[in-house]
């Protein structure tokens, strides 16, 4: 029996974990900044390719895949069927497939997980994996209709809901589950925006490279009662790309590579059906299953690069991976707990999706390359000391896909 | 063959009625979700379409002050969990979206239907939850 049918064998038999059969490495990594973009959604994705290419002293002949994360494509340019032109831009052999990923704002992660577990399996030995989104195309009113078709378009989407209104019910549940005033649990919102915004001020590629301070956030405008302007990541463009090997080629293409060691992923449907929004259980089978397969835990994470789309999603996603526990990681922004300096992990340094930016399809890409160049002593003045164990957490609609990945870098 | 026992054109043609319908398991006499054709709860195939109780509970709500393209901001969205176990999305309406607080928690509400607007993208969409409280 070949050894990729073997592990999905495997996969099938304990319904838990995946075993990659050998070593996965992340050879090169790349991403425009983010912001606003005169480039189409290809040219972006063409600029970071060609970087992660050139990094990874590979030419386009070499790459066997491209997994194209690609999320509103089809409104923000009237362009579907994106990974096929993407791969005459950048030049790939006839013969690597093309494929479009899409499962909401988790796109990217996805892609580059089902890169990881092709070649960990031996059905490829090099892939081009990330995504590309130009959300600022559009404008408010429609990029939030798009964003909402992330919803149960039968069951949810009809009330006229909105992802920062998913977030903000989150919210709600929050404080009244936990017994805290929503004042405070506003204020407490509002230091993960700053803490956010801290990190980003020194990270060239982040759409938002300023600090702001929690009166500004608690006197920006509501979006969704309890969220303000400032509680909510941007619309953004850009694109992030991510060169996938074998171990063995890795050690050829760079003195840095950066190892997979564990990866999950779990689905969980509307959030009606998963109504303790305070409890994001696709999160906690997907990150469970990527400890699981790293053989770590989160006292082991040094920096996580998490799904802060607005302020309270990172509270939940602390709390959901482990590093706090449930009800208790509402003030840890507060207390400096999550900022750069700090002796647990440090949350998002890159700025997150909060001030960093958010183009959804490329957004697990993002959060990828900020831990590769992490773990490599790349991060200039964001650098994490001694950072040797990073964590990928991204969420996709509302709570319906979570994808992680668990990062080590070389000895 | 397994039937699929609520149809999306159904679950309206109900709520158009007043009627509200849900999948309801014959073996283990829980609610699941409305596109469910295996039970939620115990994987039987046994499921049928049935009215459930139109009462429940707010659990959660949030006021949408900026909305999607063809909405009116503000407006209130709930999440309800109805007394036959299951937990539906929808407006709230009958009170001024300003005076929402978190005082709603917990409220009981009425669960009913009303015609939504269908838009270019969901043009066969034409029925919405609404909730109003109980006095």
């Amino acid at each position: 029996m070949k050894p990729f049918v073997w592990t999905a064998v495997c996969a099938w038999l304990t319904g838990k974990e995946t075993f990659f059969m050998r070593e996965v490495a992340i050879a090169g990594v790349a991403m425009t900044r983010f912001g606003v973009s005169e480039k189409t959604c290809i040219e972006m994705f063409c600029e970071a390719a060609c970087l992660a290419l050139e990094e990874s002293k590979l030419e386009p002949k070499n790459i066997e895949a491209l997994f194209l994360g690609n999320c509103l494509g089809d409104f923000e340019e009237g362009q579907a069927h994106m990974a096929a032109h993407v791969h005459t831009a950048i030049g790939l052999p006839m013969g690597s497939p093309a494929l479009r990923f899409e499962n909401a704002c988790a796109t990217a992660t996805v892609a580059i997980r089902q890169a990881a577990l092709l070649v960990g399996s031996g059905v490829y030995d090099v892939v081009l994996a990330g995504g590309t989104e130009r959300v600022a195309a559009m404008d408010t009113p429609l990029a939030t209709r798009t964003f909402a078709m992330a919803s149960h378009s039968g069951y949810s989407a009809p009330t006229g809901i909105t992802f920062p209104g998913v977030f903000a019910m989150a919210a709600h549940m929050y404080a009244d589950k936990y017994k805290i005033d929503i004042r405070e649990l506003q204020e407490c919102m509002a230091h993960v925006s700053v803490k956010n915004h801290f990190h980003a001020a020194m990270n060239p590629k982040a759409q938002f490279q300023k600090e702001i301070s929690v009166q500004k956030v608690l006197d920006s405008f509501m979006v969704a009662d309890p969220l303000h302007f400032l509680d909510c990541c941007p619309f953004s463009d850009g694109a992030s790309a991510v060169v996938i090997t074998t171990k063995q080629k890795a050690l050829q293409m760079t003195d840095k590579p950066v190892f997979i060691i564990g990866t999950g992923q779990a689905a969980g449907g509307p959030v009606i059906n998963n109504p303790d929004m305070t409890r994001i259980k696709p999160r906690e089978v997907a990150a469970a299953q990527a400890y699981k397969q790293a053989g770590v835990t989160p006292f082991d994470i040094d920096l996580c690069e998490l799904h802060d789309c607005f302020t309270i999603a990172e509270i939940l996603a602390i709390e959901g991976l482990g590093f706090y526990e449930f009800g208790k990681g509402y003030d840890a922004a507060k207390n400096g707990e999550t900022r750069l300096g700090s002796k647990k992990a440090v949350i998002n340094p890159s700025g997150g999706l909060k001030a960093k930016g958010h183009p959804i399809g490329a957004t697990g890409a993002a959060q990828v390359t900020e831990i590769v160049e992490q773990l490599r002593g790349l991060s200039g003045k964001r650098q994490v000391k001694g950072a040797k164990t990073g964590f990928v957490d991204t969420l996709g609609g509302e709570f319906g896909t979570v994808c992680n990945l668990i990062l080590r870098s070389h000895p | 063959m397994i039937k699929q026992p609520l149809l999306f054109k159904d679950y309206q043609e109900g709520l158009a009625k007043g009627e509200l319908l849900g999948v309801f398991c014959d073996k283990c006499h829980n609610f699941s979700f409305h596109t469910s054709v295996y039970c939620n709860h115990c994987g039987s195939t046994g499921l049928s379409a049935k009215p459930y109780d139109t009462t429940g509970v707010i659990r959660t709500f949030t006021v949408i002050r900026v909305a999607a393209e063809g909405r009116n901001a503000p407006f209130i969205v709930a999440l309800v969990l109805g007394n036959s176990g299951i937990h539906m999305m929808g407006n709230l309406e009958g009170i001024d979206p300003d005076s929402a607080s978190m005082g709603l928690i917990g409220k009981k509400v009425k669960i009913s239907g009303k015609k939504t607007l269908p838009d270019r993208f969901s043009p066969k969409v034409e029925q919405c939850l609404v909730f109003s409280l109980e006095d």
